[in-house]
């Protein structure tokens, strides 16, 4: 297991080598952040001066090297823009983001399990067509087409819901959290809806399936035979053997879906780490780029990791050696 | 856990499931509807500088006084609007046409290279298995670990917006996803009698690799690709709706729906809401599609 556990930690490691390597070459490639920073008017001498300051001036490989030394300090450099560092940018965003990939996970579940059940169960029936059907809906719509008819059918027809921004906040332990207010909450309802339904369709599907395939095993057939109530057969045997890989999956999905909140809280102008990154694409902020898509590869491997060491340890048929099965 | 176990089709099998696979998508009354559908799309989008009311990427034939105007309303030249106006004055239904024709475009070109570059890969590393293998399969698992919409953001970030350049952000994402099927298809037909028998006759390596293991792993890859063409038309919106995408010269539907998004709010809902519904209808027939392709080949993708 040690072993294990270390080889895929070193690949890890690799993974986010090869990342930061690829990352700041693609971003190297971005205009000159020059232009875009110094006014027409300044002369060229302290046009020269913040070229040097910034780095600017010296080979892509030098710049790297620093870059990588910086950043196994945790330092990823000043935002071109903001001019504070880009990892601390980022962390201030951390909490929002956060509080609504967790909120769109819970919807997820809370709404996808039950339908799922139901849709496995009887899987003949029109109420179980009709959730498959809408999760081909759920699955395939784009997602900010998704988030804008939200705001058309809740904010500007029916006028329930605010459209833009986080409402009223309340610190935690010294963290903002909208989960808290009413008004926070209001303004986390479409967002975190619009980031759920997706997950919510695969969620249906696992639990779906998972449930068709249950019925049909022995363990079912005998605790029938010996005249165990329905309910108790699928909310005590059922429901238990399928959770398993619906948990591994929801891990697995929450970096995608920190991912995805990307195009969610541009459409919601929620203040969060994808805007950030969207907002800094438009104003050329290399670092902030760079910072947010290192955090983000930082946080994939290490659920990557977490998600496969747990299986290793769950599972005894995956070889602790070799390749994952 | 991801790999295929695609039953290979053997030749002579092959014309008789094409017949029921045909068979299956006329008696599902949703399927043919969503065939039709997509064959709509598709003459519309072929059609658009016939039928087109106006040409939208020609200004001169724009008149900014009819701008923003209600769907069925009429212009000052009589022209009538029925999907109403940007705020250029721009015929929606004319945008949405030529808009279709730009999101295809991307979508179709763009699987066709990640299918030819993830066929090649997954090919190849199948053929000669070890180090060459372990390489391409190292690369295709990093590509598969992150989520395409960053890959592809941060690539376009960098490299600017234009048709071109968001066709080879989404090659980058695809192709990774058809070497892993093509890989498993293709391990799968190696194992033959046939393949040996070439092997010991001593043809090229080549030959075998193209003449023998491409034409018989290919069905699956081919069955995935149909939906893979809806998920690179709806990549292809996001990242033009987030300002990466393609150019304002050349709006697809994504990039139409973004520029009616600020007057959603006001309740200009037609700038933003046709040019959707049109994306909705296309994506929505490709994957009723290419899921009963998948499911009549028996086909287990991703």
């Amino acid at each position: 297991m040690t072993a294990y556990i270390l080889q895929r930690l070193i690949q890890s490691v690799l993974v986010l080598l090869a990342v930061s390597v690829v990352v700041f070459l693609a971003v190297y490639g971005i205009g000159d952040p020059i232009e875009l920073l110094v006014p027409p008017q300044v002369s060229a001498a302290e046009r020269t001066a913040m070229i040097q300051r910034l780095g600017l001036d010296l080979p892509v490989w030098q710049q790297y090297l620093g870059f990588l030394g910086k950043a196994l300090k945790g330092d990823l450099g000043l935002s071109f823009v903001h001019g504070v560092p880009a990892v601390d940018l980022i962390l201030a965003r951390l909490p929002a983001t956060f509080e609504l990939v967790l909120l769109a996970m819970s919807l997820a579940a809370i709404i996808g399990i039950p339908l799922g059940l139901l849709a496995g169960l009887n899987p003949e029936s029109r109420p179980s067509r009709a959730i498959m059907a809408g999760t081909i809906l759920g699955f395939s719509l784009p997602s900010f087409w998704k988030g804008m008819m939200l705001i058309l059918l809740f904010s500007v027809f029916l006028g329930w819901l605010p459209t833009a921004g986080r409402g009223e906040t309340v610190s935690v332990l010294g963290i903002p959290t909208s989960l808290l207010t009413l008004d926070g909450l209001k303004h986390l309802a479409l967002p975190a809806l619009n980031l759920a339904i997706p997950n919510m369709a695969l969620m249906i599907r696992l639990v779906a399936a998972g449930t068709t395939e249950a019925m049909t095993q022995d363990y079912v057939k005998y605790a029938r035979a010996k005249g165990v109530r329905r309910k108790r057969i699928i909310g005590r045997h059922v429901l238990r053997n399928i959770l398993i890989p619906v948990v591994t999956v929801a891990g697995m999905e929450f970096g995608s879906l920190v991912a995805f909140s990307t195009i969610t809280e541009t459409v919601f102008a929620w203040p969060g780490m994808g805007k950030l990154l969207i907002d800094s694409i438009y104003q050329l902020d290399r670092p902030v780029v760079v910072a947010y898509v290192m955090l983000a590869t930082l946080l994939f491997v290490a659920v990557n990791f977490l998600v496969d060491i747990l299986y290793a340890a769950l599972d005894p048929r995956v070889k602790l050696t070799g390749e994952m099965a | 856990m991801i790999a295929s176990k695609t039953a290979p089709v053997a030749a002579d099998a092959d014309t008789a499931l094409r017949h029921k696979v045909l068979r299956r998508i006329k008696s599902r009354p949703t399927t043919r509807g969503a065939v039709i559908l997509l064959g709509v799309l598709l003459l519309l989008a072929l059609l658009a500088p016939f039928i087109a009311p106006q040409n939208p990427h020609d200004l001169a034939s724009l008149s900014v006084m009819d701008n923003r105007l209600e769907p069925g309303a009429q212009g000052m030249t009589g022209i009538t609007y029925w999907l109403g106006t940007d705020a250029q004055g721009r015929d929606m239904l004319s945008a949405i046409l030529y808009g279709l024709r730009t999101s295809l475009l991307v979508g179709l070109t763009s699987t066709a290279g990640a299918l030819a570059i993830g066929v090649l890969a997954g090919l190849v590393a199948a053929q000669f298995g070890g180090a060459v293998d372990a390489a391409i399969m190292r690369v295709v698992d990093f590509m598969l670990g992150f989520p395409s919409i960053l890959i592809a953001l941060v690539l376009l970030a960098s490299i600017g917006r234009g048709v071109d350049k968001v066709i080879i952000a989404i090659i980058l994402v695809q192709w990774a996803q058809y070497a892993r099927l093509m890989r498993a298809a293709a391990l799968v037909e190696r194992r033959k009698e046939y393949i040996e028998a070439a092997v010991n006759f001593g043809l090229p390596t080549r030959h075998i690799m193209l003449a023998h293991l491409l034409p018989n792993s290919i069905s699956s890859v081919l069955v995935v690709s149909t939906i893979s063409i809806a998920g690179a038309i709806t990549l292809e919106a996001t990242l033009s709706f987030l300002g990466v995408g393609v150019p304002v010269t050349q709006p697809s539907l994504g990039l139409l729906i973004a520029n009616g998004f600020e007057f959603l709010l006001s309740g200009e809902y037609w700038i933003a809401a046709f040019p959707g519904i049109a994306l909705v209808l296309l994506i929505m027939s490709l994957n009723l599609v290419g899921e009963r392709l998948r499911r009549s080949f028996n086909v287990r993708g991703q």
